[in-house]
């Protein structure tokens, strides 16, 4: 069941929120996927009871009454809340963040929180503590990641919705693996509070669910001024479900010349000519743009992000809270303490961040990455004046063989190649399916000028008016 | 370069601080939590300044305006856009595993503070949060933290090297801390630890185009400290290069029992602290309205009183510059001059009340003295009710009791004795008691005047009118 029509059936009284939740904590339970890290049965059915009682004052916010998984980034008063680590396994926040309290009061119901590489580093959900998730389409390939859990929660069919976090893919990668709907929204539309940084100038919290309609309506419930978030934007937020109906007109959509030559899977271009053909029947112009920067976007990404999350997991030293090893001084405590409590990506992110910021070495990698980010940045603009919407790939390959990482790890950070550059320019970006293969879904992205939510959503949507890969399920 | 009545045995001080100063703000610098000194451990703690996961920190405005205030006070320049960094260290009381402060973009750039012998050129003064404290002592085995001081807002104010003396460096010091107590930013307390101060120091030969290699002395949080520590380590420098030694680059730590400074860490082992810009708080731009509306809010400086008060009460230049040394004492000389002859009071406050605070290492406003009741206590003086000598002793006995200056007079009967006939009586009566004084006067022994004075005042217990007592004598005595 889709999101639209679930929320219809409670709109309708034809299912409660708590059948809805019953229904899906049952999915949960049977889950053999690896999707969870938690599942909260008993206040998810409080909630649910809740919101049936006061059916008249939620019936018609843009969640009502449906269930929702979050991503276990987002901390969670009184709930356990661990980024997929060990460090924070034992870890329960006194606050919420502004994501999921905002989901509440949308009217969702929260029943479980959501499997994920460790603090969101991996695109395959493979670094997480809790193990390794399973592709709902075939049990022995990752679901991407680094939000696999939400990806596969939805693409699952145990819950319509669910949220995640996008760094450098995070959301449009294992929602192009898993054969669902994905958006990272502008940098500074959706209150970072409460979501534990990784990589703070780049993190991004977004929503999952089967199309862009429930991707609209999740984002309208997400999406707010938050004054606790410095980085967030003061502009007033429009309705994106409103504006899945707005025209649009044609637009000038950019294909980006010779990418065919960046290593993309040959099934992947293929899905990727037929939807061109799919946007020019609709109206829609294909405009080819020089985009040869692209690729430097990777460099510069793999230089920041590890930077700041070097800085950021420096306050997980075993003082606090989370996970400590006693020692009986305090360099000790804090070698052995993150010797333990962090996995080896983590660690090997920490290593390579602490590098680059190093007298010595700043300047040839901190400083030059962000010279190379102002420039993607700059060209985007360009580009922007010429098209309204940059339409390509999400990903080179489909969803791949568990454990392919500890072979190959240059290629799983190239994985990212072609979602980093919105991430690099904050720019919103929306992944959807756009092919099947080999048993396997396919997905490509659109990526538009800030704060063009409304026009990404409404395109995706118009695609999938006359599309059906959205309706695959596993 | 050099001023030749600093160089000591051939060898040029020069001397830099960094002071602290722990800003006057309702919250800290980027958390809801209360800034105040004193409360119980940890009670002044918000999430963000237990570094949780997934917390952000907003700037206080407020922070920024005071640093706006310090920069115009200094006649610096007010930077258009600040950045904050990360200074990424591990340190138990340090809860995020870094401070945020500002490197390249700081509040404040390039000001001067006149020492009136010499301007001291401030580098910059920059925005940054301060940590939480560490205690050793309290348990046998453990270490506890305290986060209350955990994101109180610093403003840290680095001067150039243009200090010559330890002399200078305490010069330097007090002026800072008149700015920012006169400018409200701070209240300066350096036993509290809302000032403290680092000292750079290094030693060269006078004609040198070259400064010597610096040692930063850390921790010295008294004024008494700061000439100790520097003195000190100018002493320790000179005996290292005297024969030919070469000064290591280290931070050294000043043990003011001890008196002496020791080594904390060489060049070798200092921390790389891995500055970069904050990406949780984005780039700051100050407008010329901001800067303008700061301005308006600001209180008159010293400069500006002490010319003032020399014009409105006719002062001189001494009296105007130490009745405006400390902003409370101008603040005190204002509200007593409301009611009184400016000029009695000025004299009375720089004298005898300034005495008594020395005497006792008291502040005005912890002591027992008011305006309103120091005013009585001129107004009584100019209006003959009681003669000076009374006066001091009243001014001891408020300092004591805090009882109304009236209430003292009455209950004491201290009055001073103005009428004729009184007085009159008392002199009659020690002519009486003293037949051969008064002849031997009357032969020419002019100098047993002061002797009937001082007869007469003993008999009133001084309480007769000292001009009025000169008068009759000499009346009666010719």
């Amino acid at each position: 069941m889709n999101f639209k029509e679930q929320r219809e059936n409670f709109r309708n009284k034809k299912i409660s929120a708590k059948e809805a939740v019953q229904e899906a904590l049952s999915k949960v339970e049977n889950d053999k996927l690896n999707i969870f890290i938690s599942n909260l049965r008993d206040s998810a059915e409080k909630r649910a009871e809740e919101i049936d009682s006061n059916f008249e004052k939620y019936k018609d916010k843009p969640l009502s009454g449906v269930p929702i998984a979050h991503k276990d980034i987002f901390c969670t008063e009184n709930i356990q809340t661990t980024c997929g680590s060990k460090m924070l396994s034992n870890f329960v926040p006194p606050y919420s963040s502004t994501v999921t309290k905002n989901c509440d009061e949308a009217g969702s119901v929260m029943i479980a929180k959501t499997n994920m590489d460790e603090f969101a580093m991996g695109s395959s959900n493979e670094t997480s503590f809790f193990g390794p998730v399973g592709n709902p389409w075939n049990d022995s390939l990752v679901p991407g990641g680094s939000s696999g859990g939400s990806a596969a929660c939805v693409a699952a069919n145990i819950t319509s919705i669910s949220t995640g976090t996008d760094t450098g893919g995070s959301i449009r990668q294992p929602a192009a693996l898993c054969g669902i709907t994905g958006m990272k929204p502008t940098y500074g539309l959706v209150s970072r509070w409460g979501m534990i940084a990784f990589c703070s100038s780049m993190d991004q919290a977004g929503p999952f669910a089967r199309d862009a309609f429930g991707c609209a309506a999740l984002l309208d419930a997400m999406a707010s001024y938050d004054a606790k978030d410095s980085t967030c934007s003061k502009r007033e937020v429009v309705n994106f479900e409103n504006a899945l109906a707005k025209d649009f007109g044609t637009l000038n959509i950019g294909i980006i010349k010779n990418i065919e030559e960046l290593g993309i899977n040959n099934d992947v271009l293929e899905a990727y000519e037929h939807s061109k053909s799919v946007l020019q029947q609709l109206g829609h112009t294909i405009k080819e743009i020089d985009f040869s920067e692209l690729s430097s976007g990777i460099c510069s990404y793999y230089v920041i992000a590890p930077a700041e999350c070097s800085s950021n997991l420096s306050r997980f030293d075993g003082v606090k809270y989370g996970y400590r090893s006693d020692q009986n001084n305090i360099s000790e405590l804090y070698m052995k303490t993150r010797s333990e409590g962090f996995g080896d990506e983590v660690k090997k992110r920490i290593l390579i961040g602490t590098h680059v910021l190093s007298a010595g070495f700043y300047d040839a990698y901190y400083l030059k990455a962000q010279q190379v980010r102002r420039m993607m940045k700059n060209k985007f603009e360009d580009i922007f004046k010429d098209v309204d919407l940059i339409f390509m790939p999400t990903t080179l390959d489909q969803a791949f063989e568990k454990n392919r990482k500890d072979s190959d790890p240059n290629r799983m950070y190239k994985e990212d190649l072609l979602t980093i550059p919105a991430n690099l320019a904050g720019l919103p970006a929306i992944s959807f399916p756009n092919g099947f293969k080999n048993n396997l879904p396919i997905g490509g992205q659109f990526v538009g000028n800030y704060f063009k939510e409304d026009l990404l959503l409404n395109t995706a949507n118009k695609i999938q008016e006359v599309t059906d890969w959205h309706k695959m399920t596993p | 370069m050099a001023q030749n009545d600093t160089v000591i045995n051939g060898w040029q001080p020069v001397i830099g601080l960094e002071v602290h100063v722990q800003l006057l703000t309702n919250t800290k610098l980027f958390s809801p939590a209360k800034n105040k000194f004193g409360e119980d451990a940890n009670s002044l703690v918000d999430l963000i300044d237990m570094g949780l996961p997934g917390v952000l920190p907003v700037l206080n405005e407020d922070a920024m305006n005071q640093g706006i205030k310090f920069g115009l006070a200094t006649s610096a320049k007010i930077s258009e856009t600040m950045i904050f960094d990360r200074k990424n260290y591990f340190y138990p009381d340090l809860p995020k595993g870094y401070q945020i402060t500002q490197l390249h973009y700081p509040i404040v750039k390039d000001g001067v503070v006149d020492l009136g012998y010499k301007k001291v050129r401030i580098h910059q003064a920059h925005l940054e949060e301060d940590a939480g404290k560490s205690m050793h002592d309290q348990y046998d085995a453990n270490s506890v933290i305290d986060l209350n001081r955990s994101g109180v807002p610093l403003l840290e104010i680095v001067s150039e090297p243009d200090l010559r003396s330890a002399q200078e460096a305490v010069d330097y010091l007090k002026k800072i801390h008149q700015i920012i107590t006169y400018l409200d930013i701070s209240d300066g307390n350096m036993s509290q630890g809302s000032m403290r101060c680092d000292a750079n120091v290094s030693l060269m030969r006078p004609d040198s185009k070259e400064y010597g290699t610096r040692a930063e002395i850390k921790n010295i949080n008294s004024f008494k400290f700061v000439e100790k520590a520097i003195n000190h380590e100018i002493k320790r420098q000179m005996k290292i290069l005297e024969v030919g030694g070469e000064i290591e680059q280290e931070t050294r730590l000043y043990d003011a029992v001890k008196d002496e400074t020791r080594s904390m860490r060489t060049k070798e082992f200092a921390n790389d602290y891995r500055y970069f810009p904050c990406p949780d708080l984005v780039p700051t731009h100050i407008s010329k309205e901001q800067i303008e509306h700061v301005k308006n809010t600001m209180d008159e400086l010293p400069e500006e009183k002490q010319k003032r008060f020399k014009d409105q009460y006719k002062l001189d230049d001494y009296d105007s510059k130490v009745l405006c040394a400390e902003k409370e004492t101008a603040k005190f000389y204002e509200e007593v001059v409301q009611k009184c002859d400016p000029q009695i009071a000025a004299k009375w406050i720089i004298g005898e009340l300034n005495a008594l605070l020395n005497k006792n290492e008291l502040s005005l406003k912890d002591s027992k003295i008011t305006s309103s009741n120091f005013a009585a206590l001129i107004l009584k003086i100019s209006d003959g009710t009681i003669s000076g000598k009374i006066a001091k002793d009243i001014l001891e006995d408020i300092w004591e009791s805090g009882n109304a200056v009236s209430d003292i007079i009455d209950s004491k009967n201290l009055k001073q004795i103005s009428d004729t006939g009184e007085i009159e009586k008392v002199i009659d009566e020690i002519f009486e008691n003293n037949k051969s004084q008064v002849e031997a006067y009357k032969s020419g022994k002019d100098k047993l005047f002061g002797f009937f004075v001082g007869q007469v005042m003993k008999a009133t217990q001084g309480k007769a009118n000292p001009g009025m007592v000169n008068q009759l004598l000499k009346d009666k005595l010719k």
